[in-house]
Order: structure tokens, then sequence, then C-alpha cells
């Protein structure tokens, strides 16, 4: 399919962009295959829009006369306004967009057609590979092995081709494992504590049915992580009620006679189009100016976004207390686990380990417990808030944990390499990116579609000292302990970052927050420089010491000697070898 | 010191006010004549005036003791736990004698002793000069004068001495029209716009009734707007709801008749009065202290408490009044009933929008004097400074601060003062510790003698002003535009943690972004003195073997000498102040001090069939 046949009309003179708290600009407007693009011709301020058609969560038209309007909603929560004289070319800029932007084969996304204009110091898709990650762990225990039984992806379609598993279980012990859990997601580690040899497990719910089916190699699996004589916790993200109705569907969870070394809670973490309702809610909510407080605040309350993140926090907060505090190993799932599973098992770790609030720990914990633990990227992210489409596998699964992240970076401002940018551009990237990392829905589709071969990496482009100096936190100090942070309602705030973004100036914000950085920038060069002249001191006063000394072994001298010349006493002292003749000469 | 019986209980529990698994500090508990005191076993100190105290509840005897709740003025709220209740009684009577103070005489200002000479407290009381302000806003001049009407309190007792009104305006007139209002508080000037010629007045509302009317009152609007020689028409704004004002006129006040005065532009902007404002402040704490809150039980109690509609609807009556005079150039009367209340809100909220200079430390305490303290709010009825009616308690001033805390929120680099400025001054409202906001006016202020018997506020705050400087502030903040514009949409308005639970340290970001750059903004003053140091010392030693430091610098260039690579051991690279640690270190980084994590003391225990987790989210089947 050619790109050309879906734009009717690739350009189109006198189009009057509106958007919140800018002026209206005039400028022509070109559509591309993977691009809207609108430039203004004004000389004194000239600029360009570009806008990814993959952007675009829903587009409006409306006419007035001949004068055609098109809002354009965008997954990044933005809404512009295009006005486009002619009623034919309006229609058919509309219908174009509309097409372009709901390309249903991934092939012709942007990202296959992506040429970089940088260079590629480090190729993204060979960074965080799990050999690295299993390195790592095996220079602290030799309990875990790394198992290459789904190669083919052969056994769990929605898992990497190789997993992190206790070495007392052969592959053959996990294949009949994976029968026993949805979707064949065995048991895997996703995390090791090396304070206290604990781990964190995730897996899938148990297939046990109404008639109670065990599977005593599920039930050898877990013990295997635990110490003689301790208990473990498990951590079932659905409530009880549901996790008991899921056993009606062949679903279910670990009875207490099988696993009795294991306690479990249930703690309700929403899914699917709960969460995605509960978006659309509040971006609506967000999106109108004229709400009084009253409305607003029900408004608020309704969407219940807040009270995801609370759960969720919660959730993770627990995992990690039991895990920290208790000493005590943990496994965490739900249903599928690809979703509330990930998102506590990821979350405690941020709060667990110091490594994974620095910038390149992140990019590994989004890249082992997301991409390749198969989070299914392409079908949560296909739609954003604007949609009407109500597929059912839409959720804002991934921005809930970001939320939930820059809600612990609220609370602990210090304690991150990256800055809350980094967290939008994430949530930006994951709806809409030029790059390949966040498309298919697994491991096993991304390499069915070549993506390494065919797309460039986020990674590749976000790690260059270029673009990380945008997301780099002035503020951090690495802190190695345990971050535990407040789930008080008091203590939540609604991201302004994303979900106010658009709709309010923030020009004196940007302006404090620039402020701040240059207090900080000027600290550090106040410091280094006082250190330098701290030095340069020193050094005057080493000089000075030695003169003094000089003046003393002079004095010592010229009495012996009778004589007053300087000169010949200091190649006296040069040849004696005590100094060079460079630091006494003048 | 008669009501004191027990000076110190031994062995009593204080209780986390969040925790739901009855997590407790033991310490012991001293009573003073001002303070009550309580130390822990780790040797921390919790101060509570006694003044702060809002109210004191005996509980129901329990197992462990006798609980005792005490919930203070500055928001913060202590459970002790006595363990015999013969001392619990006892402490509790005191508290109630020693919290309700029937005399001024009595408060803690009177007795308060901070070690000033007679001279410095003078000085202090003078740190603060009136007629210096109005003069910096220039008046008097052609148009206004300072008018000696109510030099002696005879026209209007809860007015100031001086008093700046039209030069049109004769006595006569004044008097006449102080007649026509509420209180005789008749209009007079708050704030003079330079530029734009307009001014801001205020006053009560007028015993206008059904029908009266007062020429005199008439003559007196008229002044005002003739004394703006930019616009002739005048704005009167009625800060009341519509229907409040209308109920006024049954009992002969009101609201001025458009018909009966000349180029008057009539509007009210409804801000609810100093009882809803009450309870809508009784409903908020209610919502904020409950234990195991869910976000939308706190969302929807605040919007049931309608706190931030209140907060919202003062800035927006403070905006309107802005709009007036910067972008009409017209004069503005604000009234609402008695004009010491809302009035006041809208006039101070109103200039400090317009006039850079009330955002900075200096001007907001002479804003404060002027708007506040010398019209007459109420401050003693309001904060309940003496044991009088509990109907005239109002958190009229409460509201302000918070507007100015949204307006730093909206406005980072406005503002000369910081967050910690603004909880400080309420905790001084409420503290009656220091005579600026003792009393209901400046007559009985006077009558007091709170200039010779105690201290002002003022000064000290300004000696520790290091601490209340916001490290962000920009002086030339947009200089073209003194005026902020704030954004008044509903979600710009958020509920103010750190003046609500100020002292709930669990519920703060664990490390402080504003401190941090305050320490770091005062380290690089001192810095940048180092460097002048060094640099003097460096010179002075080049002066003494200049020819030295030549070879110095052409050294830079060549390997350092033998002699100099090992470095000069007596001065390594070392942080030069220590960033103030309590700024760095993590506070409260623990699971005890949150609430996901108080299942785990239930956990130990023999196993329980359902264990509920913090907020009963969370249950555990076992």
């Amino acid at each position: 399919m050619e790109f050309a046949e879906l734009i009717k009309t690739p350009r189109a003179d006198n189009v009057v962009l509106h958007r919140p708290f800018y002026l209206a600009v005039e400028g022509t407007l070109c559509l591309t295959g993977h691009h809207l693009i609108f430039s203004s011709r004004r000389q004194d301020n000239a600029e360009e829009l570009w806008l990814l058609h993959s952007n675009i969560d829903s587009i409006e038209k409306r006419f007035v006369g001949s004068l055609g309007t098109i809002i354009i909603k965008c997954k990044d929560l933005r809404i512009i306004q295009l006005d486009i004289p002619g009623m034919e070319e309006c229609l058919n800029i509309a219908s174009s967009i509309e097409a372009l932007s709901t390309l249903d084969s991934v092939t012709l996304m942007y990202p296959f057609f992506y040429r970089p204009m940088f260079e590629i110091v480090e190729d993204g898709w060979r960074c965080f590979l799990p050999d690295e990650e299993f390195e790592l762990l095996s220079s602290v225990t030799d309990e875990w092995r790394l198992s290459c039984i789904n190669k083919e992806f052969s056994v769990c379609p929605s898992y990497p081709p190789v997993v992190i598993v206790p070495k007392s279980i052969d592959d053959e012990a996990l294949r009949k494992v994976a029968m026993f859990r949805h979707g064949s997601r065995f048991p895997v580690l996703s995390y090791y504590h090396k304070k206290n040899g604990m781990v964190m497990m995730r897996s899938s719910q148990p297939l046990t049915g109404t008639n109670g089916r065990r599977c005593k190699e599920d039930e050898k699996l877990i013990n295997a992580t635990l110490r003689p004589g301790k208990r473990g916790y498990i951590i079932d993200t659905r409530s009880l009620n549901v996790a008991q109705q899921a056993r009606a569907k062949g679903g279910g969870f670990e009875q207490e006679v099988h696993y009795p070394q294991w306690r479990r809670i249930h703690k309700c973490i929403e899914r699917f189009n709960i969460l995605q309702e509960s978006l659309i809610k509040l971006v609506e909510a967000c999106n109108d100016q004229s709400h009084n407080m009253d409305r607003w605040l029900s408004k608020l309350e309704a969407s219940n976004w807040l009270t995801h993140v609370k759960e969720i926090l919660t959730a993770a907060c627990l995992a990690a207390q039991c895990i920290d505090r208790e000493g005590a190993s943990v496994l965490v799932h739900g249903t599928e686990g690809t979703d509330s599973t990930l998102q506590v098992t990821s979350l405690a770790q941020i709060i667990l380990d110091p490594r994974c609030r620095t910038i390149r720990g992140f990019e590994s914990l989004v890249v082992r417990e997301w991409l390749q633990a198969g989070h299914p990227f392409q079908q949560r992210c296909a739609q954003s808030a604007y949609s009407n489409s109500k597929q059912k596998w839409e959720a804002p699964v991934f921005l809930l944990f970001l939320d939930c992240v820059w809600q612990i970076l609220r609370q602990f401002p210090c304690s991150f390499e990256f800055n809350e940018q980094f967290l939008i551009m994430l949530f930006e990237h994951a709806y809409a990116s030029q790059f390949g990392t966040f498309l298919g829905n697994n491991e096993n589709e991304r390499s069915k579609l070549k993506l390494p071969q065919k797309t460039m990496s986020l990674w590749s482009w976000v790690n260059r000292s270029e673009e990380l100096s945008k997301f780099q936190n002035p503020l951090f100090e690495a802190n190695s302990l345990v971050i535990w942070p407040s789930v008080a309602p008091q203590s939540l705030q609604l991201w302004e970052g994303v979900f106010l973004r658009w709709n309010r100036p923030s020009k004196f914000l940007d302006e404090a927050h620039e402020e701040m950085i240059n207090i900080i920038k000027y600290n550090k060069e106040l410091q280094a420089k006082v250190n330098a002249l701290r030095r340069q001191l020193a050094q005057l006063q080493t000089v000075d010491r030695m003169q003094e000394n000089l003046r003393h072994t002079q004095l010592g001298i010229v009495s012996s000697l009778g004589s007053s010349s300087v000169s010949k006493l200091h190649t006296v002292l040069a040849e004696a070898g005590t100094l060079t003749s460079t630091q006494l000469c003048g | 010191m008669e009501h004191i019986r027990t000076t110190k209980v031994e062995q009593v529990k204080l209780l986390d006010r969040f925790s739901t698994s009855n997590k407790s500090l033991m310490g012991t508990l001293y009573l003073t004549a001002t303070h009550l005191l309580f130390i822990d076993s780790s040797q921390r100190e919790t101060w509570i005036l006694h003044h702060h105290i809002a109210a004191v509840e005996k509980l129901p005897l329990t197992t462990s003791g006798c609980p005792l709740v005490i919930q203070c003025k500055n928001f913060r709220i202590v459970h002790f736990v006595v363990p015999r209740e013969r001392d619990c009684h006892d402490i509790y009577n005191s508290l109630l004698q020693l919290s309700r103070t029937a005399k001024y005489e009595e408060l803690y200002a009177f007795s308060y002793n901070p070690k000033q000479n007679e001279s410095e407290q003078v000085k202090g009381w003078q740190l603060i000069d009136l007629a210096e302000e109005y003069k910096r806003m220039g008046v008097p001049n052609a148009n206004w004068q300072l008018s000696d009407a109510n030099r002696d309190y005879k026209i209007c007792e809860t007015y100031p001495r001086e008093l700046y009104v039209p030069r049109t305006a004769s006595k006569p007139i004044i008097v006449g029209s102080s007649k026509f209002r509420s209180k005789g508080r008749f209009p007079v000037l708050s704030y003079y716009h330079k530029n734009k010629e307009a001014a801001i007045c205020r006053c009560s509302q007028p015993l206008s009734g059904f029908s009266a009317r007062c020429l005199e009152d008439e003559h007196m609007l008229q002044a005002i707007s003739k004394a703006n020689p930019s616009n002739r028409y005048m704005y009167v704004m009625d800060t009341r709801p519509k229907l409040n004002a209308m109920a006024n006129r049954a009992a002969g006040k009101g609201y001025e008749n458009e018909d009966n005065y000349s180029n008057i532009r009539f509007q009210f902007v409804g801000i609810e009065n100093i009882h809803v404002m009450r309870s809508s402040l009784q409903k908020l704490l209610e919502v904020s202290g409950t234990k195991g809150l869910s976000v939308n039980d706190f969302l929807s109690g605040l919007e049931n408490s309608g706190w931030l509609r209140h907060i919202k609807a003062v800035l927006d009556a403070a905006v309107f009044l802005v709009k007036a005079i910067a972008v009409e150039s017209a004069s503005v009367l604000v009234h609402c009933s008695d004009g010491w209340d809302r009035t006041s809100q809208v006039c101070s909220l109103g200039a400090l929008l317009l006039d850079s200079y009330y955002r900075t430390i200096k001007g907001f305490m002479v804003l404060i004097e002027k708007d506040w303290i010398s019209f007459g709010h109420k401050f003693s009825d309001r904060c309940c400074q003496l044991d009088g009616d509990p109907k005239e308690v109002s958190p009229v001033f409460t509201q302000f601060l918070e507007s100015v805390w949204n307006l730093t929120e909206q406005f980072p680099q406005a503002f000369e003062y910081n967050e910690a400025f603004l909880l400080q001054i309420h905790e001084h409202v409420h503290s009656c510790q220091f005579g600026n906001f003792l009393g209901n006016c400046q007559k009985e202020r006077e009558e007091l003698k709170l200039k010779e018997k105690t201290y002002s506020l003022w000064p000290f705050l300004l000696d520790e002003q290091k601490k209340y400087r916001n490290p962000l502030y920009n002086a030339n903040f947009s200089p073209e535009l003194t005026l902020l514009e704030p954004n008044t949409v509903s979600f710009n308005f958020k509920f103010w943690r750190n003046m609500y639970h100020q002292f709930d340290r669990s519920m703060h970001p664990r490390q402080c972004v504003f401190n941090l750059i305050m320490n770091m903004s005062e380290q690089n003053k001192q810095l940048e003195e180092d460097i002048k140091e060094l640099e003097a010392k460096i010179k002075q030693r080049n002066g003494q073997s200049s020819a030295v430091l030549v070879k110095e610098h052409q050294q830079s260039a060549h390997p350092a000498p033998v002699a100099l690579k090992t470095p000069p051991s007596f001065q390594k690279e070392q942080p030069l102040i220590p960033v103030n640690d309590a700024v760095r270190t993590i506070e409260g980084s623990n699971t005890a001090d949150n609430r996901y994590s108080e299942f785990v003391a239930e956990f130990s225990k023999a196993e329980p069939a359902v264990v509920s987790l913090e907020y009963g989210v969370a249950r555990m089947t076992c």
C-alpha cells in the first residue's frame, strides 16, 4: 500500500492553527505518510509543528460556511485546532489524517521508516540483555539459573527466550508448571534483594479451576525460594472475590492446603476498561476550565484515578515491606500477570533498589519488567484518553505505573537520577514514537517483526549525552536506602506535568524551575572555584614554607660561608636535589 | 499558677495520630505556666503553648490508661494516654483553665520577655510606620488628604486614628456618612495606585434598609470617584452573596442603591460569612483528620467542606478588584457587613496583586498592619484569644494566608517570602506571644498599652528572615507588569498540606527541594565570600612574593614540581560547608511511618483469620 493513496490533499494554504495559551498562527499544512506538518510563514517567528499521525487519538470536524475546522486530540493529551478554508480540502485532510492515524499494519508504522539523524553510540537493542542481568545475580547467589526453555517462544508466547528460575527446578518441571499457569506464565525471578537474599517472583494465576487442581512442580518451584522454616507471601493483585470468580473460568489462586508455607494477601488493583474509563474521565475533568470548585473536585473524585494510584502504590509498598522488613520471599500475580503484576513488581524494585532510581537502572527496569515481561504495549497503548472505540484491551497501565513513580519522585526528589521530563518522555513514546521499542506486545512479536534490525531503539537515542542532560535531576544524590513513600491521600497529587500540561500556562513555573537549576549549577561552580583557590593557596603556602626553610638553611650556610649570594645558594641546593630550579627561580 | 495541680506525669504515651495499630512514644509530660511539654524517651521535645489549645477532650478510660486529645489552633492534634485517671483529670482541668483566658493581661504576651531592653522594644514597635506607607503609595496628594476626624476615635472606634479621605470630603460629609454606615465605618482609603490614580477604599454596609438614603454618604462616594481623574465611575463591591445582603435590609442595613449614587457600578462577589467559614474549616479538619482515609473520601470531604470553594471566591473577588483598577483605572469601594473580615481579605489581596512591595517580607508585614490590624479585623474574637463567644471565631485570616500561599504556588518567583513565613505568622496570630494581634482594634490596643507592655512580632521575624526567604525570588519578576494575574481555574487550588498537616511528618515529602535550594542559596553567598577572602589572601601572598606567583601561573602549563606532586596534606578537597544534614537525611524512611505497614505487627501474632490492612482495603485470607 502506498501512503500517497491515502493522502488526497497533501497540502493546504492559509490554515490557522489554534492552541491554548498561544496566539493563533496562519501557515501551511502538509501531510506526509507519517506526519502532519504545519509551518507558519511569518518571518519574525517562523515555527513548525510536526505531529506524528500515530500520536493522533481522535479527530473531529466542523463547518461554518465554507470554513472547515478540524480538532485533533493527541495521545499525549494535547488538543489542537486547525481552520482550513474550503470544505472539500478540509474533508480530504480530515479523512486522510483519520486513515493515516489508524493504520492497522505495524510494519507501516513510522519506526520502520525513520532514519536517525544522530550518531549511534550504543545500540539500545543490545543493552539490558538478560545475560547481563543474570551475571549480576550470579555474583551474589548461585541458587538461580538461566533457562533457555522458551527459546523458540514454544513454552510461553509472552515470555522472553530466557528466564531466571530456581536452580533446583529443571526444564521438564518448568514445562509442567507452565501447563498449570494462565498463558503458561510460570513463576520466574523478578528481583533479588541483596540485603537479605529474599526474592520477588511473578507469574500468572494458577489454573486450579473449580475442583482445586494442583501441580506438585508448581509448589516445588515456589517453595524452592523459601529458606528453611520461613514463610513467603503471595500477593494476589485481585480482590478475593474476583479471584474466586476466576475459578469458574479455570483460573484461581493458590489453596492454603497445597501451599502451607505461603500467606496469600489480596489487593484490589483494577484493570482494563475500568482504568481506561478512569483516564478518560480524568482528562475530561482537567480539560474543562469552566468547572467550579465543587464540580472539579467531584469530577476528580469520580475519575478514581488517584484511587488507582494509591492502590497500586500500596500493593507495591506491601510487597517491598514483605521482602525488606519481614525478610520473606514474595510471589506476585493477578490473572494474566502482564499488567497489575508488573506494576507491583516494578514499583517494589524502585522502592527497594537504588539502582532502579538511576537512569540506566530505570531503563533496565522498563526493559525487564515491562517489555521482556510481556506487557502488551501495542494493545494497551493503541488509544489514549480521547478514544471513542471502547476496545477491551486498551488501558493506561503503563501510564499509571509512571504516575506512581512520579509520586515517589515527588516525595524523594533527591533520590532519583532522572527528572519528571524523563517519565513524561516515556509516556509519550509508549503511545507514539519514531522508535521501535514499544511496538509489539511481547518479545515474540518483536522478534517476528525484526524490530532490532528494522527499527531504532529508544535507548539508542536517549542514552546520548545531548539527550540525557535534559532528563537528569540536578538534585540527585545516590541514596542507598529503601525509600518508603506515603500513600495517604493528602500526600498524593494530580500529575500536573501530564494532565494539566496543555491546560495552563507554565511560564512562571518553568522559569522558577530554571532558576532552581541555576542556583544548583552556580553552587557547583562556586564549590569548584573555592577548591581551586584553596589548592592554589596551599601551593603558595608550601612554596612559602620551603622558602622559609630555605631562608633558615641560607642563614646557616650564609653564616658559615659568610657570603650573601643567593643565586649561588640556589645552585647549591638545586644540585643537592632538594628543590628544582624552576621553583626557586626569580 | 493556681490552675496547675500536677506539673509532671511520667509514663505518658503519645499516640501516632494516623496509626491504626496504636503506635506510640513513651515519655514524660510537664505542665508549665505557659506550655505543655512532652519529652519522649529519645529526648525529643514537643512544646504546646496553652494559648494554642483550641480544645481538650478526655476520652473514655481504656485498659492502657486515660486518653487525652488536644487540638491546637495551629492544627496540631496530639493524643496522649495518661496511665492514671487522676493525673489525666488534673491535667485536663488545668488545660481547660489555662487555655481559656478571661483577661488580656493574662495572655502570654504580657509575661513574655525576650531580653530586649526598652529602647529595642520601642524601636521594634516603630518598625512598621503606616504614615510612611501611605507616603510610599503617594498620599497625601492633590486629591487625597489625611483626615483628623477620627483622631480621638470619636467617629469610629474600630478605625485607626489616621485616615485618608478625598480632599473634597469635608468633615460634615464624613460625619454624615459614618452615621449611615454600620459601626460608623465610613469609606476611607486602603490603597492608592499611583500610576492609575485609582484607589481601593473600604467601609461597612450602608444603613439603607429598604429605602433610606443619606446625602452625605452619596457625596462621600462621589468625592471618591472625583478623586480619580482618570475615570469618572467607580465600582462598589459588596463582597457578600446577594441573598445575605438583601436579608440585611430587613435589619435596616443593606447595600447601595445604584439609583441614588451617581456613577457607581455595583457588584456582588459572594464570599460567605464567618459562620459558614468556621463550619467549613471544621468539616475540612474532620476529613483530613480521619484515620485510614481513602482518596475518594478525601476528595468528596474536601468538596463537601467547601473550603477550597471559599478560597477561590476570595481570590476571584481580589482579581475582580484588580481588573477594575489595572484595566479600567477605576476606583473601587469594597465592603461587606461590618467591613472587617471579607473586606480586609479582598482589599489586602487586591493590593498584593497590584503592588510588588507587598510581596516582600517587610511589605507583607506592612500590609497586615494596614489592612488587618489597623482597620480593626477582630483578631481577638476571630482567633478566640480570650474566652469569648465561640460564634465569633472564624478562620478569616487563615484564608487570607492560604490565598497568598496559592499565589506563591502559581508565581514561585514573585514573592520574597516563603511558606514558612506564612506559617510562622499564622502561628503567632494565635500564640498571643506578641502584642501585634491582641485585641480587636487599635483603640483597644492603646488602652492595653501593648507598646509598653508587650513586644512586636515583626523585628523577630526580620531578625530570622533568612528562614523566610524564598531562594527563587526575583525582585525584577516580570518588571513590565508588577501586577500579578492569577489563574483561578479550580484545578489551581490545592489542599494546603503544610498548613493542615504541618505536624504530621509522615505525610510530607521526605526530602524537601525547597529547603535544599534555600540552603544552597545561603551557601552560595558564603562561598562568594570565601572566594573573595581566598583571592585576597592569594593576592596578599603574591604581594609578599609576587615573583613566586608569576612562576605559579606559568607552572600550570608545566608538569608540577617534584615537591608538589605529593598533595599538601593539610587541605584536601572537602565539602566546604556541610549542607544541613537535616535536609539531606531521609526522614521517616521507615515503613512504620506509613500506613501500608501496620499489618505487619499483626502478622507476627498468632494467625488471624482475616487481617484488615491499613485503611481496611486489603484483606488477607489465610
